[in-house]
């Protein structure tokens, strides 16, 4: 049955995350906007309880559903994360990414990896002190064509040595310095087999060889790290490559298939953050409108509608469009259906709508928009960057297009 | 929980609508167009069907069923997807009978849903637009009267369908703060109509514009009678319904311009496979998903009893825009040859400029 209503635990959720966002987030949004701003520790310490509760809950019942060899009953574990995100986001875009988790590493590890990974690499988001998982794909010679990775290893023994360059790697600092958490490295082991050489790697906080050379001075999420990450004969144990036996042995691309699955979770994640922040720069605006007088009449004919109000319309719109469009591939995954078509869908989407929208709430706003006394000229700087990383606009059209079109990525390039 | 899951039997309608659109409706949409007329045939076997006797009460006749907008909104994309003028008129009988069932008296009911459940097709028509840039939807210039024991009616309408039949006309016209319907015999005294108006698009439907002087309807004629109607609830199921419809042409447009772009070759390789037609077609594609899921939520509001008018304003302004700018698009895939008459999707440019402008032509 088609039905927009969510469950109550799902409404609950929501409505303490909004609270969070509001009371917790939203304060020092303009002060953790510096660069060598202090990070935002509450905020950290307090998500981190959750996150380690949300973890064992759901490795629980991960390991009951293995045991029984059903279902549950209906899973809403992935709506349940682009609610969160939705609202961490919309508190503010740069906190929400320090929010310490498995991150991008965690969808990674569910994806592809083996039980015994996941109990090795994530269990530690269930328990201690704050952690943070990344992932490196990005190097400075490519970006949307992944297919690319220099970043080599090679087995010697029982280990791996990984040699190369990441860049753009999101929460790379608190993930591979800053806090005993983990790093998914993509790295080939044949440079000459091209797609079907490439794998992903866990390296773990500390290990010797790998190094963060610092963090990238942004246009926005600035909260947040960003950092390139050098490995230089940097030794990990065998069984850190991601994926069975047969995975991991196989000469064909399906190890590259299972990290690209990982953009099926990510990007419904990217679009639930760009849907928050277009909706506090939407939220912020009506907020500012309301105190001038100036009400939204949905019920006007359209002749009559001022130019503010068609543009407030079409912004809530668009909002609400991008954000059906990620529920949907997040109930799809949660349906355990294949979404990479929608995920791309609701990320293309997502990224354009919260790039518009923020930029007309500037617009709107005038001296207000661009002045750092208010937040909109942020959050236009912050909704930015959902059009650009886990796959640009262009990348998740080609990814539509080639869908819709039932080509491969050779005949459509 | 949030579903995007039709059920079964919603499944089982739009197949079989599906069925329909691809037999007959989509090999009639250009005849149809050329011809400005639609054969009782298509009409007769699309009744067959029961898309609106299903939602009449068993004691009138019907089958009974609770007239859901979201099945309703199902069901007018997948008529659409076949052809915009085909569909409103497939569906006209619902002109009638959902304000009928939603607001009629039981005299109303009795009266004037009869001809909707034979299985002749019958018509439904509702004169609602008024030919003026400046019409308001909720305070149209057409005025009703309270006379004696009845009411004088006074104005202009048009996109009026009048498809051939008996039925009468349901106008829709300010009364006091209100909008109220009314219904009209085609050959009440002071009603005139003026068939055979041309618009840019939904050429096959017979519409008129009418002229109301000083015509006389008795107070059972109010539809509702004494009570009235809440007109505001009808105006957004009728949104809904044409929004749903909005969907459909678009996603015609799209499917049309993509096999296109799959078997037209330039500088030796299909135009598909060069990204400024590839993204283009990824956009609508997009876009269109998108708009559904806006109609899908005001029509799953309208089916739970909550206020919906913000969320039918958001659908239809994005399928009005969408459907544009989606149409617009697949004439532009196919070039020089979207401009000719041969393709399809000039019509369907023709017919999704007229989504912004039309008002209860359909209702869910």
């Amino acid at each position: 049955m088609i039905s927009f209503k969510p469950s109550a635990a799902l409404e609950n959720m929501r409505n303490l995350l909004h609270m969070v966002a509001e009371n917790q987030i939203r304060p020092v949004a303009r002060q953790c906007d510096h660069h060598d701003a202090e990070k935002p520790w509450d905020h950290i310490n307090f998500m981190w309880e959750s996150v380690k509760a949300r973890g064992t809950e759901s490795a629980a019942a991960a390991k009951k559903e293995k045991k029984e060899k059903k279902a549950d009953g209906p899973r809403e574990g992935n709506m349940q994360m682009v609610t969160i995100i939705e609202e961490l986001a919309w508190g503010d875009a740069g906190i929400y990414l320090c929010t310490p988790n498995a991150g991008l590493a965690g969808f990674a590890i569910e994806a592809v990896g083996t039980p015994e990974q996941k109990e090795r690499f994530l269990k530690r988001f269930t328990e201690g002190e704050p952690k943070w998982g990344a992932m490196a794909i990005t190097e400075p010679h490519f970006g949307s064509d992944t297919s690319q990775v220099a970043t080599t290893a090679v087995r010697d023994g029982d280990e791996w040595v990984l040699n190369g360059t990441k860049i753009f790697v999101t929460s790379g600092l608190m993930a591979a310095q800053e806090s005993p958490g983990i790093l998914v490295v993509w790295a080939t082991l044949d440079k000459n087999a091209g797609r079907a050489g490439i794998k992903s790697f866990v390296v773990e906080a500390g290990t010797p060889g790998m190094k963060v050379l610092g963090v990238e001075d942004k246009l926005g999420i600035r909260a947040n790290d960003t950092a390139p990450i050098v490995f230089d004969n940097c030794r990990i144990p065998i069984e850190n490559i991601l994926g069975s036996a047969e995975v991991v042995q196989s000469s064909g691309t399906a190890g590259f298939k299972g990290a690209m699955a990982t953009f099926d979770a990510s990007r419904p994640a990217v679009a639930a953050s760009g849907v928050g922040v277009a909706q506090a720069a939407l939220d912020g605006l009506k907020e500012i409108l309301e105190k001038e007088g100036i009400e939204i009449r949905y019920d006007a004919p359209d002749h009559e509608l001022t130019a503010i109000e068609r543009d407030v319309i079409d912004m809530e719109a668009q909002v609400q469009a991008a954000r059906l469009l990620t529920y949907r591939s997040a109930w799809m995954m949660d349906e355990r259906r294949h979404n990479a078509l929608e995920a791309s869908m609701a990320k293309a989407k997502a990224g354009s709508v919260t790039t518009k929208v923020t930029q007309k709430a500037v617009e709107i706003l005038g001296p207000l928009g661009y002045s750092q006394k208010h937040l909109f000229e942020k959050w236009m700087r912050d909704a930015k960057i959902t059009d650009l990383y886990e796959g640009t606009q262009q990348i998740n059209l080609l990814i539509v297009a080639r869908r819709l079109l039932d080509y491969s990525s050779k005949a459509l390039s | 929980m949030i579903s995007f899951e039709p059920s079964d039997e919603q499944k089982a309608i739009v197949e079989a609508v599906s069925r329909l659109v691809e037999k007959e409706v989509r090999p009639q949409a250009r005849p149809c167009d050329q011809a400005g007329a639609i054969p009782q045939a298509i009409l007769d076997s699309a009744n067959s069907l029961g898309l609106v006797m299903t939602n009449i009460p068993e004691q009138y006749g019907g089958g009974g069923e609770n007239a859901s907008a979201v099945t309703g909104a199902l069901v007018a994309e997948e008529l659409a997807y076949g052809d915009l003028a085909l569909a409103i008129a497939i569906l006209s009988p619902g002109l009638h009978a959902t304000p009928l069932v939603l607001a009629g008296t039981d005299a109303q009911k009795t009266k004037h849903l009869a001809p909707f459940v034979e299985e002749r097709f019958a018509p439904g028509s509702a004169a609602f637009v008024e030919p003026s840039f400046r019409f308001d939807p909720r305070r149209p210039a057409t005025t009703a009267k309270r006379e004696g024991d009845g009411y004088v009616l006074e104005g202009r309408k048009c996109f009026v369908p009048v498809l051939a039949g008996e039925t009468p006309i349901l106008v829709f016209a300010s009364e006091g703060d209100g909008v109220q319907g009314f219904f009209v015999p085609r050959d009440a005294a002071g009603l005139t109509i003026e068939a055979g108006e041309r618009n840019m698009g939904l050429l096959a439907l017979p519409t008129a514009e009418i002229a109301l002087a000083g015509v006389r309807v008795s107070a059972a004629d109010r539809l509702g009678g004494e009570k009235g109607c809440d007109f505001r609830l009808l105006l957004d199921r009728s949104r809904v319904g044409l929004a749903a419809m909005g969907v459909g042409v678009a996603r015609a447009a799209l499917d049309y311009s993509k096999e296109y772009a799959k078997e037209r070759t330039a500088f030796g390789v299909p135009i598909a496979t060069k990204q400024a037609i590839a993204f283009m077609l990824a956009e609508m594609a997009i876009d269109v998903d998108a708009a559904r899921l806006l109609v899908w939520e005001a029509a799953w509001r309208i089916d739970e009893g909550l206020d919906a008018s913000r969320e039918v304003t958001l659908a239809r302004r994005t399928v009005a825009d969408t459907a544009l700018r989606v149409t617009d698009c697949a004439v532009q895939v196919l070039g020089g040859h979207g401009y000719i008459r041969e393709h399809l999707v000039e019509q369907h440019l023709r017919n999704a400029r007229g989504l912004s402008t039309l008002d209860l032509m359909t209702f869910v």
